[in-house]
Order: structure tokens, then sequence, then C-alpha cells
């Protein structure tokens, strides 16, 4: 088995970036400690592995979205040259954990041919695998189902409508605070609507992928993985194993979004086969089998009701989604929740419907229930500033909340009100004209402004790190986290570079490896937050452990300072009353014959905060669009964000994320759309050319304005998270903003040239 | 029935004996050479994760059949950097941060090349927002790549007005 790197400590012999390095540590716009071996191709992904002896796996999928597999024609695939094996649900050997059990925390049902049954188009229902990956494309397609067909339960009126006892992972279904009807009865203007969003696929450009391979009763699995412990957990149930023998190697995800924190079936069926035929098995989806079983976000149908008096203050929220699932599992978007933390009613009842559909089961895509949520809150919110007569920005201050809307406990941080001066002030939003449809430029589109709330609750995982101080003064700091383009590399590096007072490149970081300590979900926006807050309480175990040594060793500098009184800074130990008494790690670690120092964390969040405090990240978002008023064509041509999200580690990389969310809430607004053919439950656009994302030309240029916020509540390290939060609140300021050109009010995502042409 | 090509990769000409004929160019790249830096999004030419530079042209390695290019030449992301000297479109990537997961960065970057060496983008941000526009970034990183072709653009210019033989006509810079 190849050695997988799990450390970017660089080799003498690899290309040096052409410029320099920009800062150190924390705080500083590191640039990415990955970025050589990204952009030399050298960054290895899961498909990127060919271990001696490998062969090829092919899913052949489901053409029907409801039903059974009456048969398929196995000799032929199996007669084609190269094809080794076909695994169907007649010979599938068996697993140790039943797939339509769901196994906790975040356990789904998979589809892993239990059965001949079809639950939803492009479902697994047959493995091929082969020498070579054309042998085996080929042989999965000449396997020719045949189908005993039932009709498919698409869209709100065929789908079955239920109760769900909880939303997202875990929530409520149905919140309440104050008197909702009350609050209408007493209001003397109220606006109420309708609204749609559609389902969407991830689609990170890294296909789902394994390579498998087995040694005796262990299995190495190279994938992509953003939640390495639990899935360990999860194939050490399904195989029959102990945990120890799962080793996940994840080194870099070529996106993740959510797709990759949840177990899927084909990747069980990898390495089931792997396991059969004693031979390392790769599997790589192809685009359209990714339209399926590797989650998706769950189309949605909301309603929302506000009561205002005549001065624009809020009397009642009415916030109710119905959000669609699969017919065998339940992950419901938490759609409604969006109206809970942000605008201070009195009264706020939000509230969840299930239906289930012919579709693989939905699951978290960036900012889950936050993101359908916001675009109709927000677009809400502009249509009842507008039936109130008043601007969208002073709407949102005179319903600011300075507590939680509900429940009263104090945010720990909250620089919203920074966040709408700053970005309105940089967009120039005092010269919006109120009313609808009153610009244009010079060559004769219709000009919009619009804006909305960005919001995102900080979640915490539990994590842990290690962290060794060397007898040369240098660090090894490890923690399985994973890095699907956010940074983690990098950002937790310079993390764990602070916490041993060190510069960044004498630190040697480990992760993307099961092996080492688990660093929880990369999910959430949480991760910096919890692995960081992992690495620096390691990384203060052992500086404390030093401490020691140094203190009580009269031969020291530091003999009788006390822990209280030594600061690590640049490798070395300081007195803090006397800066010029010093001595280095190095020294230290030597006199005491110490050839290292081991420091270790547990890392949680602290229970008290959150029940004292309400925890959330903010912003605010303004756009601009323009549209032929001819062709109905739409180009949102300016995007400014400003968002308080705690502490920035590294803001070259927070600026990214913010820009990535910014982007997909311009592609939730106008781009994306899984469109499901009703005969057949297929999806039709299952494709990069026909599901839409945007490409370069799509996105406008991009500000973010980084709001500085203090938290010392959330977490001792001052993180709250950066990745999800630029989605909400951008929908809804383009949405807005369309309105604001066209005078004509779009309530289902994407909107499209048809709806501004129509009258 | 095996048979065989004859490709230059990345300055280096090799005799490849095609298992296949239905091998792509990225196929053979990624699963028979194990020159896995080129990326397969899609496989049929719409996301760009796997462009190439095939006698200096750029070309999707998913659309395109191995058995076709005897005689050719390809320079794929693996043989852009100069030894240890990054080539100026992969040091302005990382400068601009025009990357995040990375996956579709050789793509991006040997579609920049290329454009570079066609000269079409100029120094506008416009076309070169359009021209990248066969490069689907998931992540969201379109702001650092635009920058990052206009910075290595410059960048370019500067060296050959310096030593005009310096980078050739298609922009390939393998030895």
């Amino acid at each position: 088995m190849s050695p997988e790197p799990s450390s970017l400590q660089r080799t003498p012999s690899e290309p040096k970036a052409a410029i320099s390095r920009y800062g150190s540590n924390a705080g500083q716009p590191l640039t990415r400690r990955d970025g050589i071996l990204k952009v030399t191709g050298r960054a290895t992904y899961a498909a990127d592995n060919h271990p001696e002896g490998m062969v090829f796996a092919v899913t052949a999928v489901s053409r029907i979205a409801r039903g059974r597999v009456r048969s398929m024609n196995i000799e032929a695939a199996r007669a084609h040259p190269g094809v080794i094996e076909v695994l169907t649900s007649a010979n599938r050997p068996p697993l140790f954990h039943d797939p339509d059990e769901k196994m906790p925390p975040f356990g789904f049902r998979v589809e892993v041919l239990q059965d001949d049954g079809v639950r939803y188009a492009n479902q697994p229902i047959a493995l091929v695998i082969a020498e070579t990956l054309e042998a085996a494309t080929e042989g999965a397609a000449l396997l020719d189902p045949q189908y005993d067909v039932e009709p498919a339960r698409v869209g709100l009126d065929t789908g079955l409508r239920f109760d769900p006892p909880g939303v997202g992972v875990g929530g409520a279904p149905m919140t309440a605070f104050g008197d909702i009807e009350a609050g209408f009865s007493k209001a003397a203007i109220t606006m109420e609507a309708d609204y749609e969003t559609p389902p969407q696929y991830h689609n990170a450009m890294e296909p789902h992928a394994v390579v498998a391979e087995w040694d005796g009763d262990h299995v190495v699995l190279d994938m992509p993985n953003q939640a390495l412990a639990l899935s360990c957990a999860t194939y050490a149930a399904f195989f029959g194993i102990p945990v120890e023998n799962v080793t996940i190697r994840s080194p870099f995800l070529g996106g993740g979004f959510g797709s990759k924190a949840i177990i899927n079936g084909p990747q069980i069926l990898a390495i089931l086969a792997a396991r059969m035929l004693k031979r390392p098995v790769k599997l790589a989806l192809t685009r359209a089998q990714m339209y399926g079983p590797v989650g998706h976000r769950g189309q949605t149908w909301q309603r929302l009701r506000m009561g205002m008096e005549s001065d624009g203050q809020l009397t009642a929220l009415h916030h109710r989604s119905i959000s669609a699932t699969s017919a065998f599992d339940d992950f419901l978007e938490p759609a409604a929740n969006a109206s809970l933390p942000l605008y201070a009613s009195p009264a706020i009842l939000v509230e969840h419907e299930g239906l289930r559909l012919d579709t693989g089961t939905p699951g978290p895509m960036r900012a889950p229930g936050e993101a359908s949520g916001s675009a109709a809150l927000e677009v809400a919110i502009d249509e009842a500033a507008e039936a109130c007569g008043m601007d969208p920005l002073e709407f949102r201050l005179k319903n600011y909340a300075e507590t939680e809307p509900g429940t009263n406990k104090p945010f720990s941080s909250k620089a919203l009100r920074t966040c709408y001066a700053e970005g309105a002030a940089r967009f120039g939003w005092s010269r919006r004209p109120l009313s609808a449809g009153q610009m244009r430029d010079d060559d004769g589109l219709l000009v919009g402004w619009g804006m909305g709330t960005a919001v995102f609750h900080c979640p915490h995982f539990p994590a842990e790190a290690r962290a060794t101080l060397r007898a040369d003064g240098t660090a090894l700091v490890e923690t399985g986290a994973a890095d699907m383009g956010q940074g983690a590399w990098t950002a937790l590096a310079q993390i764990a570079a602070e916490a041993l007072g060190l510069d960044i490149d004498e630190v040697e970081f480990h992760s993307g490896l099961s092996t080492l300590p688990d660093a929880g979900i990369a999910g959430g926006s949480g991760h910096t937050a919890s692995a960081g807050l992992a690495l620096n309480q390691a990384g203060g175990d052992a500086i404390a452990q030093l401490s020691d040594l140094a203190v009580n060793d009269p031969a020291s500098p530091l003999f009788g300072a006390g822990n209280i009184g030594v600061t690590a800074r640049g490798g070395r130990l300081h007195r803090r009353d006397d800066e010029d008494r010093s001595e280095s790690y190095a020294e230290i670690l030597a006199r005491a014959g110490r050839s290292d120092i081991v420091g270790t964390a547990k890392s949680a969040r602290d229970p008290d905060v959150a029940s004292t405090h309400a925890l959330y990240s903010h912003g605010a978002v303004f756009a601009e669009v323009k549209i032929d008023p001819d062709l109905g064509q739409i180009r949102t041509t300016r995007l400014i964000g400003a968002f308080a999200a705690g502490r920035v580690i590294n803001p070259r990389l927070v600026q990214s994320q913010y820009f990535g969310g910014m982007i997909w809430g311009l592609s939730f607004a106008l781009h994306e759309e899984a469109v499901t053919d009703k005969r057949t439950g297929r999806i039709m656009n299952a494709d990069l050319a026909e599901y839409h994302v945007p490409v370069n030309a799509d996105v406008p240029p991009l500000e973010a304005i980084l709001v500085p916020e203090d938290d010392a509540i959330v977490n001792p390290i001052g993180v709250k998270g950066v990745g999800e939060i630029g989605i909400t609140g951008t929908v809804g300021a383009i949405a807005n903003a369309v309105w604001h050109a066209t005078g004509k009010r779009v309530r289902k995502f994407p909107i499209r040239i048809e709806d501004v042409l129509s009258a | 029935m095996p048979f065989s090509i004859s490709l230059t990769v990345n300055g280096q000409s090799n005799s490849i004996a095609l298992d296949d004929p239905r091998v792509t160019l990225l196929d053979l790249l990624r699963e028979r050479l194990h020159l896995t830096g080129t990326k397969k999004g899609c496989d049929r030419g719409q996301c760009g994760a796997c462009t190439v530079l095939l006698d200096g042209r750029r070309i999707n390695a998913c659309l395109t059949l191995a058995a076709s290019l005897d005689g050719s030449t390809v320079t794929t992301i693996e043989g852009l950097a100069d030894g240890t000297e990054l080539h100026p479109v992969q040091a302005a990537f990382i400068a601009c941060d025009g990357l995040q997961c990375g996956y579709c960065t050789p793509g991006q970057i040997m579609s920049a090349v290329g454009l570079l060496s066609e000269g079409h983008a100029g120094n506008d941000p416009e076309r070169v927002r359009e021209l990248m526009s066969g490069n689907i970034c998931r992540c969201g990183a379109y702001q650092g790549i635009t920058q990052a072709v206009l910075e290595a653009g410059h960048a370019l210019s500067a060296k050959n007005d310096a030593q005009p033989a310096g980078v050739p006509e298609d922009g390939r810079n393998a030895a």
C-alpha cells in the first residue's frame, strides 16, 4: 500500500511559490499552505490513488423512480471482456448492519442492493467490477434492466404529506413564542405570500469516489470525507469489524458542501466488492449518478405571514414550510427556523410539514434550512417593508433584535448594525429610490437594488488534538480535520502555531487522516472553531508542561516565575514581568533531558455558554441587478456583503469563503434547479450543462467587508463560522433587486427570464 | 486488440500501448500514465476540470480519444512548472487565492495558460471572465481566478519583454 502524505511539510525538491509569504500565524492573510500542491496537480484526491492490482467498479443505476427491477442481462455483462464480477441484490455478500436501520447520530438509510426495489431514479441497482474503467462502464451498460414500474410521486400534488417528528438534524418541527393570533389582530398592516425553492444538488467538482483496499479484516479507504471518526464507526458497523480496523485517508476533498459528511450506498458497495474480490477497488460516481444517492437540498413550499404596526414594528411573524424528503427516510429542510433568530417580533410561529417524494433522500447542503428559509424570509421582509412604505433597511433596523427573539438571551456578540451601516455606505444604499422601476442605466437596462440580512448559527463539535514540542524547538501538531477548500490546512495550522508560540513554518501539521485525533465534523461552519479550540488547548497543554520544567529548574532564567508569569513567543518562554529573561524551548527540553513534550486536548462547547447566550454570525448583503427590458435577461452587476463572525484567523481565506457563499446565493437566486420529469420521476438536467451553476462570467465583482467583532463568550478562541453565512441574505438581496428593477415580485426560485417578462 | 501511439507528454515522448480503443486522453493520463493532476469532473466536456494543452491548444481531455492522438504533444498541469519554479499562472493562483478545494484548479490553470498564450485576454477583466467560463469552480473562487489571470498576464508580458524567447508561442513551459 502506497504511503499517503498526511502532512504538508515541504521537501527541498518541491517547487517554491514565486511569491513571498505574506505574514504568518493567526490573524494574518497567509496564502494557502496547500497552494503549491494544488497548483501543480500534486494534491492527491481519492480517485487519484492507484494501488497495485486495483480494479474498477461502476454502478448501474435505475432509470425509473419507483417499482422493482424485474430482470437484468447479467450474462451479457459478465461476458464482456475484462468484467470480473457483477453484484446485484441476488448475490451481494452480506453486510453486518441493516442498511434500512438508521445509525445515530447522523445515520441515513442507504441503498446497497438489499432488495430488487427501486425507491428513486439513479438508485444503484448493480455494481460491475472490471479490470478497466472502460470494461466496467460497458458492462454496466449491457445490463439492460427491465422494471415493474409504479407511478412516481413527484411534486406537491402527488406526494404524501406527514407531520415530521423533527427537521434538519434533530431540530424541533414547530417553535412558538408569544401569541401569534393576538399579534395579527393587533396589526395595522399585514403581508402574506407563498414561496418555492427547488431541489438543488451539491455538485462538488469532485464526484464521490473511494479507493478501498483490504488487508485481512483491516481496510484502508481513500475517500473525500467531512466526518472521519463518525464515518469510521459507520463503516466498521457495516463490515462487522472493530472501528480501529478502518482507516480513512482524506487529505483533500474536491468540495463537499455537506454531501461528503453522509455515508452513501455506492461507496459501501465498492468497499464490499474489494473485500469480496480481495483486490483494491476504485469507484468514482459519474456526474449524473450524483443526482440521487449522495443527498441534495430538498424542495420547499413556504408561506410567510407578517403583521406590523403602522410604523413598521412587527407584531407577528409566521413562517411555515412544507419540506420534501424521500419516500423512505427523513431529512427535512428546517427552512422556517430561519425566522427565529433575526427579527424582533413579540410573537413568532415557525412550523414544518413533511412531504414524501420518490427521490433520493435530501441531506445537509451548504446552509441547510438557512439558505431556503432566508430566501423566503428576506423577500417577505422586503414585501413587508413595501407594505409599510418603508425603506427595507429602515424596516430591518426598526425590527432589530437586541436579544434573541423568544428566548431573550443576549447574543454572545452581534455587530449586525455595523454590517448594515458599512455595507449600505459602501453600496450607496442611501441613494436608492423607494419604489420599484425607477432606475435605468445608459444602455436602457432596468436597474434594481436589493438587500438581505445574513445570519448563521455557531455549532461546536467535540474535537481532539495533539501537539508535540520536539527537542529542536519545533512542533508536530495533529488532528484529523477535513479541508474541503475552506482552508483547514492553513487556518488550523495558524491557530496551532499561535498556541505554541511558534512561527507557522516551525509547525508540522498533520491532518486529513482518521488515525489522528478526532477533529469532529467539518460542517455547520463549525470546523475552525471546533478543531481550532482543540488545537489551541493542546498547544496550551504542551506550553504549560514546558513552563513547569523551566520555572522549577534552578538553572533556568525562568526559575521561580510560576506558570502565570511566563509567555510563549517566537519559540521561547519569556518572563511576563521581564521580557529580557527568556529561554528557548530547545534549551528547556535539553536541560530536562526530554526528547519531546506531548500536549493533548479534548475540547467541547461549555454547555453554560449555549444555555445563557445566543450564538450567531451576522451580515448584510446588498445587490444590484440589471435587466434587459426586452429580453428579460437578468445580470447581477454588484454584490457587496458585510459580515461579522467573531475572530478572523485568516482574512484572505475568510474573504474567499464569503465570496463562495455569495456566489452560492447568486446561484440559488438565478441559476440552480433540478427539474424532475413528472411522468418518470427522473431528473432531466442531471449534468453540469443543464443544471446551471454560475460560471465566471455570471459573477460580478464581489466585495466582502470583514466587520471586526470580538467575542469572548462564544468559545475561548473567539471564532464563529464563515462557510455558509454568505448564502443567506444574498438570495433575498438579489430577488429584492429584481423587484426593485421591474416591480415584479418573483417568489419561486430560481428567478427566470420568463418571470420578469410575464405581466 | 492492443496498438500503440506515439505521444509526447510534458516534453517526454512515449510509445504507449493502448489496451482499449475506448480510452479517452483523460483516462489515459489518469489511469494508465498515472498523471492524476488532470481531473475528471463530468466526463462530458461541461466542466473544464480536465483541460490540457494539445499541441498548444486548450482541449477537454475527456472528449478526446487517445487513439486519435498519434504523434501529438500534450501538456498537463504536471508539466507546467520549470523545475522548482512555478509558472507565473500557478504563482498568481496562489497569490490571488484563485482556488479553494483545488479540484478544478489544474483545468483552470491550463485554460488560463492557453488563453494567455493565444493573446485573447488583454487587460480586460470582462474578457477574462468570459474566456474562463468553460471552467466551472463550484467553490466560487472566480474573483481570485480572474485576478490571477490578469496578474499572470502582466507577469508574462514583462517576462516576454525582458527575454523575448522565454516562453514558447503555445505557452508550454516544459523542458
